[in-house]
């Protein structure tokens, strides 16, 4: 297909770009950008286009890579009632994402080439994002032994992690670092002493005093993160820690890459924004891990991301079933879904002016893509046509009925948000669209324009 | 004041004048139980349901005479005899509940924040009655009213809480409740029994027995909460016994005229022993009296009683 984005103000951080001006893509690939693409358009057309010329109207919209999101759950194999990879694709492109990783803790775990070809083969047939899966660190997830890395590694994974468990044992954890070193892969941490945190079911501290819910202290995370640092220092491997929500964890992650380690981080929306204040009420789309901490942890984490010592937000989307989740607080299961509501929630940073907008969006693309080494996160001439078109005008009052998951344990059902994705562009085929029609073909006679139907609908959610 | 509450989850959220009139009602209901025939008709025609997934004597029990003496229906579920053992959710035993037009439901559950939970889904008035380790009321309320009839007023009175108070509802409900009385709460146990920040409540904070014991107006002494603890809390129970249990040695550090408390049951020879629950300091088989009063009181509000 060729596409002509008009108009539109396109900002993207990789090449310092920011300004209004047209971006042409042709055949799944970025040709142009800037002042001249139209003209090359209007070149090209008719011969060298691999298709007629359809233009997209862009003015009062943001134009930035797709967006990407490097920490998923989409719970196929196994789990399919929370969501699926085509229910979690479409969550994606509705959220603005081109390209998710998802998480190894499915049934069975990925921990074998068999399972990553499954989700690479589902993907690609479901055809929305573009879906890299993420190993096992150990096989089962059981933490006793490597999973067959290197199989893995040319089976396609991007990283490796028990993500949704700890790795408790440090000579595990070592061997782990070394081995995947060996061909670039990150492992990714979820940093928690399960001896510590012994069925805690949400921050300890002076709100779990009151609402008698046994609590998690921040070291638990804080003594994963050190103990991974110093493995990292000791392998040379690349540690990317996942989640970060303290800011005991923060400070570690900033000393390290002060000495030059191959550390990175990430951090979710929820835990900018949200305290553990949240929990009171009970209600079971606050609990998760890392839980919600403090207001001191809150602002530790802002400013984290603001001086580069976190490179990501990754949302860490985490379906549950409504019977599942509609339970006592202690017996629910942890985790939140965030794909749909990661965008508006970053936006929202830069209205209360904890980032510029370039920062923001760099967050959802290029940092994510530095991390897993994945060759996106940008609108360089000939890099994959990954685009999201965005509105950062338009308020409106999330409505977790309207999700296109499957699951709807989100604590920010009622918020009004500012700004969302208005339409999604992977590999040069429009994915997602919502809003008003902005396609137009170039190709019909001057006074004869036809305006060609929506590309991609948003499913509808049960 | 008029009572407009549809539920009683907790005393966090009561001020000194709501709690004032709870415990004003409770005098009103005394007189029944001492009557030769403990029956009036006020609550006639209404149904009322213990539901209970813990074990519990004088809870229920007090819920149960409470309900039958004010003419109600009063129907007892535990989780063991219910389809709670087939695996039947909260929030399914709550709707199936409603729609049987329960007016009162009692609830005891092992989860903190499940009476909230039931609260949200069903029409009928929820009562808490013990919720994993976060609150207590209706124990809470009976306690200050045993004080405020052998201390006459509240305000300014010193009391110490001793025990497990980390895994102790009734710490919480009694510390809420006492301080917005005004009263002075100090709280005394092991280190890694007691919550963290535990200050922030209010209170201040000891882990040397005979600290709280000195100037105290009354002690109210806690049972190890063995079955919600995690192994290791504590080294021993002899330990802790030699360390924190209340005999009458270590009470010749109080004053003259303290109070004993317990919310019962108690673990004899542990944290008390039986010459102090059972001597003439004790207000323990008071709080037991009183409790049916003030759940009377309670029941009788809830369900839309005139003011009293």
């Amino acid at each position: 297909m060729s596409i002509l984005i008009r108009g539109g103000r396109v900002l993207d951080a990789s090449a310092n770009l920011d300004g209004v001006m047209d971006l042409l893509i042709d055949a799944g690939k970025i040709v142009s950008v800037g002042g001249d693409a139209a003209e090359t358009a209007c070149q090209r057309e008719g011969s060298t286009l691999s298709t007629p010329l359809e233009v997209i109207d862009a003015h009062g919209l943001l134009v930035v890579p797709g967006l990407i999101d490097i920490h998923t759950h989409l719970r196929e194999p196994g789990y399919e009632y929370k969501e699926s990879i085509m229910s979690g694709s479409a969550a994606a492109v509705a959220g603005g994402f081109t390209a998710i990783a998802c998480m190894a803790n499915t049934n069975p775990v990925n921990d074998d080439a068999a399972v990553t070809k499954y989700i690479l083969d589902k993907a690609r047939a479901v055809g929305l994002v573009q879906v890299f899966p993420i190993g096992a660190v150990s096989v089962g997830l059981a933490g006793e032994r490597l999973a067959e890395i290197g199989e893995l590694n040319q089976a396609g994974v991007v990283g490796i992690s028990d993500d949704g468990k700890s790795v408790m044992n440090s000579q595990l954890m070592r061997r782990a670092l070394e081995y995947a070193g060996m061909f670039g892969l990150p492992v990714i941490s979820h940093c928690e002493d399960t001896q510590l945190a012994a069925h805690g079911v949400m921050h300890e501290g002076r709100v779990s005093t009151e609402l008698g819910l046994r609590g998690i202290p921040a070291q638990a995370e804080d003594i994963m993160v050190a103990r991974d640092i110093a493995l990292a220092e000791l392998t040379g491997g690349r540690l990317h820690i996942a989640h970060v929500s303290t800011v005991g964890a923060a400070r570690l992650v900033h000393d390290a890459k002060a000495r030059g380690l191959c550390v990175t981080a990430e951090v979710t929306p929820h835990h900018l924004f949200l305290t553990d204040e949240a929990v009171r009420g009970y209600d079971p789309n606050t609990k998760m891990y890392p839980p919600l901490r403090t207001a001191a942890d809150v602002e530790a984490l802002r400013q984290a991301l603001k001086d580069g010592t976190i490179d990501a937000i990754a949302t860490d989307h985490a379906p549950h079933d409504l019977a599942d989740k509609e339970v006592e607080f202690d017996q629910a299961p942890v985790g939140i879904i965030g794909l749909e509501t990661s965008l508006p929630l970053t936006l929202r940073l830069v209205n209360e002016g904890v980032l510029t907008l370039t920062d923001a969006i760099a967050k959802l693309t290029w940092g994510p893509s530095q991390v897993l080494g994945l060759a996106k996160g940008t609108l360089q001439v000939g890099a994959d046509a990954d685009v999201t078109l965005i509105d950062t005008q338009t308020e409106y009052v999330v409505d977790r009925r309207e999700f296109c998951s499957k699951s709807r344990n989100s604590p920010f059902h009622g918020w009004t948000l500012k700004g969302r994705a208005v339409m999604t562009l992977c590999a040069g085929k429009i994915v997602y669209s919502r809003g008003p029609e902005r396609i137009t073909s170039m190709s019909a006679p001057a006074g004869q324009r036809r305006t060609r139907g929506r590309r991609g609908r948003k499913s509808s959610g049960t | 004041m008029t009572f407009t509450r549809k539920d009683i989850l907790g005393t966090q959220e009561m001020n000194a004048s709501e709690i004032t009139y709870l415990l004003d009602a409770t005098e009103s209901f005394l007189e029944v139980s001492t009557r030769e025939v403990k029956k009036v008709p006020t609550l006639r025609g209404k149904t009322i349901i213990n539901l209970f997934y813990e074990p519990s004597t004088r809870t229920r029990t007090s819920f149960e005479i409470a309900g039958k003496r004010l003419s109600a229906d009063v129907i007892n579920i535990s989780n063991s005899s219910s389809s709670a053992a087939k695996g039947e959710s909260l929030k399914d035993t709550a709707l199936t509940l409603a729609a049987m037009a329960a007016d009162v439901i009692v609830i005891r559950h092992p989860a903190s924040g499940a009476p909230h939970f039931l609260a949200h889904h069903v029409p009928s008035a929820v009562i808490n009655g013990g919720d994993g380790t976060h609150e207590h009321p209706t124990q809470a309320l009976l306690d200050l009213f045993t004080i405020r009839q052998r201390k006459g007023a509240l305000a300014g009175l010193r009391v110490s809480i001793v025990g497990d108070i980390a895994h102790s509802r009734v710490a919480r409900s009694n510390i809420f409740a006492m301080r917005a009385m005004g009263m002075e709460v100090r709280v005394c146990g092991p280190a890694s029994l007691l919550p963290m920040q535990v200050e922030s409540l209010g209170v201040h904070a000891c882990t040397d027995l005979d600290t709280a014991l000195c100037d105290a107006d009354i002690i109210m002494v806690l049972r190890l909460q063995l079955e919600r603890q995690e192994k290791g809390l504590i080294p021993s129970l002899r330990e802790y016994s030699q360390l924190y249990g209340l005999n009458l040695t270590r009470l010749a550090q109080a004053k003259p005229d303290v109070l004993i408390m317990h919310p019962g049951p108690i673990n004899r020879g542990v944290e008390i022993a039986p010459e102090v629950a059972e001597g003439p300091y004790s207000l323990i088989l008071d709080q037991v009296a009183n409790g049916v009063a003030l759940r009377m009181a309670l029941l009788y509000l809830l369900t839309g009683g005139p003011g009293l």
